[in-house]
């Protein structure tokens, strides 16, 4: 029991600059929610059940046009189905007592965040740690959300402009030591910019939406580092 | 907005998110065997956050530039070995400096 108790408290401390960046980030939300017409308790709603930001967007402005159920859901399906792809990795990185029920449980965390420093760890992951490292931000997202909506316009554009980057930053934390310590990774890295540059300025891209750019060029990235470098187990297998 | 309107709305946007990471993880029980998928695996949460920061950070801010110094803020921070948090704080007080900059000097 001292062993579970132990890995979450230390999912906790792992979990604080992620909840400390989905708190700006979430606020943003709240904000944009407010603005499609949601009300702050709706806005926190979307939050509380969801914790998805690019999928929360999309949904609102779905939500402000009044589109149909069918289009929400094929957007979320599309913006979110990257966290299928991390599902699957997880599901490698977890140890054998994380299964089940722990599962189901915890799969609404999968966010790509916690999903990164879980995947990061040198050693598996229990659900203990999971449950741990999920906590602080799933109330940063729910709490950032209901700030923005509710206190966000007296907040100064510079700051919430400033703090919008937090994201951005935490994400060039992970990928940066893994790809300046191994060419495999930064060659993967510069393939999936390559694409996700194309996909973004080509005209002839215009239509495709964000959440699928990012599959697409991850799906690409991560195939041609497949085959021109796949990964052994003694050289980083296990973080697969 | 009624609840009425709102409710069903928020129940296809959340199930919808759920199933898409509930069944994967639940269903996969044993251990990957193939090299392909398990390298790409490896490869996915990299080359997914890495799509999903550029170019998108360059227009996450209200001028270019500001993006630009927060990005390469963050890129030096991180190179140098530090944790998440003093990243995404460097990275945020470039923006705001480089933003007060802006304000004074644009």
């Amino acid at each position: 029991m001292e062993d579970l108790e132990l890995d979450y408290r230390r999912g906790l401390k792992d979990g604080i600059p992620i909840a400390l960046g989905y708190f700006s980030v979430s606020t943003a939300f709240g904000l944009i929610a407010v603005d499609s017409g949601c009300t702050a308790v709706e806005a926190l709603f979307i939050s509380m059940f969801n914790v998805t930001s690019a999928g929360q967007f999309a949904g609102v402005t779905i939500l402000a046009s009044m589109g149909t159920y069918i289009e929400m859901a094929l957007a979320q399906f599309l913006i979110n189905a990257r966290y299928a792809l991390m599902a699957i990795s997880l599901s490698q990185k977890i140890n054998d007592k994380f299964r089940g029920v722990k599962r189901l449980a915890l799969a609404t965390f999968i966010t790509d965040e916690i999903f990164a420093v879980a995947i990061g760890q040198d050693d598996e992951v229990s659900a203990a740690y999971y449950g741990g490292l999920s906590t602080l931000p799933w109330f940063g997202w729910a709490g950032g959300t209901f700030f923005g909506a509710v206190l966000g316009n007296i907040m100064p554009d510079i700051l919430s402009t400033s703090l919008s980057i937090a994201l951005y930053g935490m994400f060039i934390a992970i990928v940066v030591p893994p790809a300046k310590a191994n060419f495999k990774v930064l060659i993967a890295v510069a393939i999936a910019i390559a694409c996700s540059c194309i996909l973004f300025y080509v005209p002839v891209f215009d239509g495709v939406s964000s959440g699928f750019a990012i599959i697409i060029s991850a799906v690409i990235a991560s195939a041609i580092g497949a085959l021109l470098f796949p990964v052994d187990d003694e050289d980083g297998g296990d973080a697969a | 907005m009624s609840w009425s309107i709102f409710l069903p709305y928020l129940a296809v946007m959340a199930i919808s998110t759920y199933l898409i990471r509930a069944v994967p993880f639940v269903l996969i029980n044993k251990k990957l065997e193939n090299k392909f998928v398990k390298s790409f695996l490896y490869y996915v949460p990299y080359t997914v956050l890495s799509a999903m920061t550029f170019p998108a950070i360059l227009y996450g801010t209200n001028h270019i530039l500001t993006a630009a110094a927060g990005f390469i803020t963050a890129i030096i921070i991180a190179y140098r070995g530090k944790g998440l948090l003093i990243v995404a704080v460097g990275a945020s007080a470039a923006v705001f400096v480089t933003e007060l900059l802006y304000l004074f000097l644009g």
